[in-house]
Formats: C-alpha cells, sequence, structure tokens
C-alpha cells in the first residue's frame, strides 16, 4: 500500500519536473523568435542593399533611373534636421529637467506637467506631424521646410529627453550638492557649476538615443511635407529638404524590383547612423559612469 | 594727520568695496530670480504642445464635422473620400485588425520571453540577450515596413497562395515583432521586482520553478505585466510606417486578415502626401481621423497609467 503511494508520488513530481523542463525550452524558444527576426531582418537588408552601397550611391542626388539614385539629399538633410532638433530639444529639454528636480513646489502644478510628459510620450508621432502642419506649417507660414519640420520633431522628442535629463540630474550625489551649498554657493551657482557638469554623460547618453528615434522617425515629416526629389542641399532653414527615412520609404513605394535594392542601401546606410550614434552613446556612458 | 587721511582713504576703499560686493550681489541675485522663471517657461513648453495638440485637433475637426455629420462619420460604414464618403468604420476596424494581429504575435511571445530572462535565464545571459531583443525596438518603422512588404508577405504567400501583396496579416505580424520588447522588457521589470522571498517560500514547499512562475510570480506581477501589454497595444494602434507600406490603402471594413485594408494612421499619411489642399473637406478629415486616433492611444495609455498605479503590490 505504501509503496504504491510512494510510486504515486514519485511518477506525479517527474512528471512535474518534466513539464518545468518543456515549457523552459519553449520559453527559452520564444526569446529566440525575437532574436531570429533581429537577424532575419539585417541578413535581409544588408543581402538586398549591399550591391547598390557604393560611394557614388552616397554622394548622388536622387535620380529617375536605379542605378544612377543616391542618398546625399537625404543623408545630408538628416544631418541638418538632427542639428535643429538638438538645439531644441536639448535645450528645453534640460531646462524642464532641471525646473522639475531643482525648483518646482511640490504641488497639483508639479504633478499636472510630470503627467503630461508621461501622456506626450504616448501620443503617436503622427499625431505631432499633425501639430506640425497647423502650427509650423501654416501658422506660422513656415511651409514645407526644414524648420518646420525640425520643430516639430523637436517637440515629439522632448518627452524622451526630459526623462533622460530627470535621471542624469536626480542621480547627482547630495553630498556634492550640500558641499557646494556648504561653500556659500547660491542656488543656480550650484546648479551650473556643480549638478550640470556632473549630469552632462547622462544627458548626453539620453539626448543621442532620443535623437536616434528622431533620425529613424518618417511619418511625422511626411505630414508636414518633407519632399521627395530634392536637387539641391538645403541652404536655409526655410530651404526645402528630405531625409533618409523618406527617401527610402518613396523607394520602396515603387514597383520595379530595382528599387527595392536602391531602398536596401538608404536602410543600410540609415542603420549605420544609427549603429554610430548608439555607439557613441554607450562609449560616453562607460566613460563617466564610475567617475562620481 | 597722515594717519588719519591714511585711515580715511582706507576707509573709503572698504566702503567702495561693500557697495561693490552689494552691486554684485544684487546682480547674481537678480540671476537667481530670472533663472527659475526662465526654466518655467521651458516648462510650460511641453503643456503647451499637448494643449496645441487638443486645440489643432478640436478647431479642424469642428471644422470637418461642419461639412460632415459626427453621426455619419462614426456610424457610416463606408470611407471613399474623394467621392464624398466618410464612414471612418473601415479606417478604425483596419487598426483593430492590425493591434488584433499584432498582439497575438506580441504578448505571448513577450510574455513567455520575459518569464525565460527574468526566471530561467542566468544573469551572464539576461544582459546579453534584453539589450538586444530592445534593439528591435529601436529599429526605424521603416526599415520594418521594408520587411514586411518585400520579405515576409512573400513568405507568408508560400503558405497562402491567395495572400495579396498588400494585407493585413504581414503589417499587423511585422506590427507585433516590433512591440515583443515592449511587453518583454516592462514585464521583465515586473517580475524583477516580485522579492525574492515569496519565490523562496514557494520553493521550500516543494514547488517546481514552473510552479513558482504561475502561481506566485505572475500573479504578484500582474499589473505590470497588464500595464506592458496595454502600452504595447497604444503603440500599435498609432504605428504609421509599416501599416502604409504593408497593409495597403484599401478601407475595407473587414476581419479576413489576408485582405488589403487602411489604418486610421495609414490614411493621415495618404492623404497628406496626396495633392490635398489646405481648408478641403479631406483636408480636415486629416484631423477627424487624427482625433480619433489620439482618444484611442490616449484612453489606452490613462488605463496602463491607472493598473499601475492602482494596483500596484508593494513590497
Amino acid at each position: 500500500m505504501l509503496g504504491q503511494n510512494e510510486q504515486n508520488i514519485k511518477k506525479r513530481m517527474e512528471g512535474r519536473v518534466a513539464f518545468n523542463k518543456i515549457l523552459m525550452v519553449l520559453f527559452g524558444m520564444a526569446t529566440a523568435v525575437g532574436l531570429v527576426f533581429l537577424v532575419l531582418l539585417f541578413y535581409r537588408v544588408l543581402t538586398q542593399g549591399i550591391g547598390y552601397l557604393s560611394l557614388d550611391y552616397i554622394m548622388n542626388f536622387p535620380a529617375p533611373y536605379p542605378e544612377k539614385a543616391g542618398i546625399y539629399a537625404g543623408l545630408i538633410g538628416s544631418v541638418f534636421l538632427m542639428i535643429i532638433v538638438a538645439i531644441f530639444s536639448v535645450i528645453i529639454g534640460v531646462a524642464t529637467a532641471i525646473y522639475l528636480e531643482e525648483y518646482a513646489a511640490k504641488n497639483k502644478f508639479t504633478d499636472f506637467i510630470r503627467v503630461n510628459i508621461q501622456n506626450l510620450a504616448g501620443v503617436p508621432s503622427i499625431v505631432f506631424g499633425l501639430l506640425g502642419l497647423t502650427f509650423f506649417v501654416y501658422m506660422f507660414n513656415f511651409g514645407y521646410t526644414l524648420i518646420a519640420g525640425g520643430l516639430t520633431m523637436a517637440l515629439l522628442i522632448l518627452p524622451v529627453i526630459v526623462v533622460a535629463a530627470q535621471e542624469a540630474v536626480r542621480s547627482v550625489p547630495a553630498e556634492i550638492k550640500e558641499a557646494s551649498y556648504g561653500m556659500g554657493a547660491s542656488k543656480w551657482q550650484t546648479i551650473a557649476r556643480v549638478i550640470l557638469p556632473a549630469a552632462i554623460p547622462g544627458i548626453l547618453t539620453g539626448a543621442i538615443i532620443a535623437l536616434s528615434r528622431a533620425i529613424g522617425e518618417t511619418a511625422p515629416l511626411i505630414i508636414v511635407g518633407a519632399a521627395t526629389a530634392i536637387y539641391t542641399l538645403p541652404d536655409s532653414l526655410l530651404a526645402k529638404y528630405t531625409v533618409m527615412p523618406i527617401q527610402i520609404y518613396n523607394w520602396t513605394g515603387r514597383p520595379q524590383e530595382e528599387w527595392q535594392y536602391v531602398a536596401g542601401a538608404g536602410i543600410i546606410v540609415l542603420l549605420a547612423v544609427l549603429l554610430l550614434m548608439n555607439s557613441i552613446a554607450v562609449l560616453i556612458r562607460n566613460k563617466y559612469q564610475r567617475r562620481l | 594727520m597722515d594717519k588719519g587721511l591714511q585711515s580715511e582713504g582706507k576707509m573709503i576703499d572698504v566702503q567702495q568695496m561693500i557697495e561693490r560686493n552689494k552691486n554684485k550681489k544684487s546682480f547674481g541675485e537678480r540671476i537667481e530670480k530670472i533663472i527659475p522663471f526662465f526654466l518655467l517657461l521651458c516648462a510650460a513648453v511641453s503643456v503647451l504642445t499637448t494643449v496645441g495638440i487638443l486645440f489643432t485637433l478640436l478647431r479642424e475637426s469642428i471644422g470637418f464635422f461642419s461639412n460632415v455629420s459626427l453621426i455619419d462619420f462614426y456610424t457610416g460604414t463606408s470611407w471613399s473620400p474623394w467621392s464624398g464618403e466618410y464612414g471612418v468604420a473601415p479606417l478604425i476596424g483596419g487598426t483593430l485588425l492590425i493591434t488584433l494581429i499584432a498582439t497575438l504575435v506580441a504578448v505571448p511571445l513577450g510574455l513567455m520571453s520575459a518569464i525565460f530572462l527574468s526566471e530561467y535565464a542566468n544573469d551572464k545571459v539576461r544582459r546579453v540577450i534584453k539589450p538586444v531583443l530592445e534593439v528591435l525596438a529601436g529599429i526605424p518603422t521603416v526599415v520594418y515596413g521594408y520587411f514586411a512588404l518585400t520579405f515576409i508577405t512573400p513568405m507568408f504567400q508560400a503558405f497562402i497562395p491567395d495572400l495579396g501583396i498588400f494585407n493585413a496579416l504581414s503589417g499587423g505580424f511585422v506590427v507585433g515583432i516590433m512591440i515583443i520588447p515592449m511587453v518583454a522588457s516592462l514585464s521583465e521589470d515586473a517580475m524583477n521586482s516580485v522579492p525574492n522571498a515569496l519565490r523562496e517560500g514557494a520553493y521550500g514547499l516543494g514547488a517546481t520553478k514552473l510552479e513558482v512562475v504561475f502561481k506566485v510570480v505572475l500573479p504578484a506581477a500582474l499589473s505590470g505585466i497588464i500595464a506592458s501589454i496595454v502600452l504595447a497595444i497604444s503603440r500599435a494602434i498609432g504605428e504609421t510606417m509599416i501599416v502604409t507600406i504593408a497593409a495597403g490603402a484599401t478601407p475595407n471594413l473587414t476581419f479576413n486578415p489576408t485582405e488589403s485594408i487602411q489604418t486610421m494612421t495609414a490614411f493621415i499619411v495618404q492623404a497628406a502626401t496626396g495633392d490635398t489642399t489646405f481648408g478641403s473637406t479631406i483636408y480636415y478629415s486629416l484631423y477627424a481621423v487624427g482625433m480619433t486616433l489620439f482618444v484611442f492611444t490616449l484612453v489606452m495609455n490613462l488605463i496602463a497609467q491607472y493598473i499601475s498605479r492602482k494596483f500596484r503590490e508593494e513590497y
């Protein structure tokens, strides 16, 4: 009787342990699915695009023939756009973060700003495009220009920069702030000479990651009218422009197969720029992480 | 006398110094007062952005609804703005179909990845896999669209011969792949914050790892997991480029995933790239559709925030 019972228990235990093993493998495989798709995506893009990628491709303007088309206008347009986005979003974002972390009283209004930033981060990017279309393109009368696109994108990534800068400012140890106050420094002196320098690596890392999101964004720029065929580089804030993702989108939509290879080459350039930006962010983080 | 003069001179010096210091201080004080004001102005930009979004969407939508009745817009079942039919149901249906497919892909895969990373993988494996998985979230959506159109659709066509070039299935599938890291990362964070004492209690009673996962960790992390899913759904609703490129431009009230459809976001792109004249009904319809989209995502985000605030388990 006892032996029978023991056997039953043993059987049940073996079943439970085996089930655990089986599901562990299943969970591992599910994790692998995401990774496999990442590899497939990179492999696909590389094999499709590498044939069209050349120095000519990088230095050529768009053209009606696949063999002559290049990404130069998009690449330079993206760089110009990012400069505008960086100037506006970093200044306003860091200022907002300092206000929230160092000055804001703990009241309803501050809570409102916080919740508001959190909600802005969840608004679809295309809605920012509509905002830019109403205000920057029509109301401020910038038209379909670099500055309209830049301001729209700056607002889009502002929440990301604010949150990153808040974290960076918050992580400055209280001791060094107190040391600064103890030596008679005022609040602003402490912020400008102690807190900001200590927070800059964190702010830079966050800003670069936010900008790398902006450089791949397409939808809002379609709405605020980034052009698809541009044969000159933008020479002022009020010039027409194009960016890499818009060029890629335009080429992807064409029916002839060759254009897919042209688009693939564009994606390689875009991903290379993204990789470069993210590597810089990681380098900055690693270099300054242990200093405080 | 000399001594007196000298000391008088010194006194003047000291007085001047005090005066000078006073002036300096007042300049410094002025800065101390101006700076917070300037910072507040910058903080107000984000509030103004929200106000601007609401203002734009409302004002232009009102312009739209003076031409098309609200009832026709929300109850009509045919969307063809170029011939004057403005029933938004096909666009909402398209968005929901894409979101449903994406959720069916991302929730099981994301949750299983989260369980694997949080409960089964050792520290070394987690530190490698988690950032690599998060790369999926950083890839531009136009790249995903390209991938969906030129790789996923032909792959699916091998199994489903009637599948058109543009279809909801591959669009939704790739949106799902894109939001896996959102579900996985946020759920993993929630599971990680379940204290080990709870797990050890269950192990002490003889539970296997799997039983600990299902009976202890998942219930304890439920609010965080649900919040992550709701956020991912909100992201799928607002996703634009993948569906514009891969799912087509056919407003089509259908739940057949092999057909070409159009989402709300894809219509906005289509109308903005076409020659839509400022002030026309189609121009205004951009904002009415944008408004509907905004309300959808806002409600999802508020639900996510409510869940993670209200049902947060404090340990």
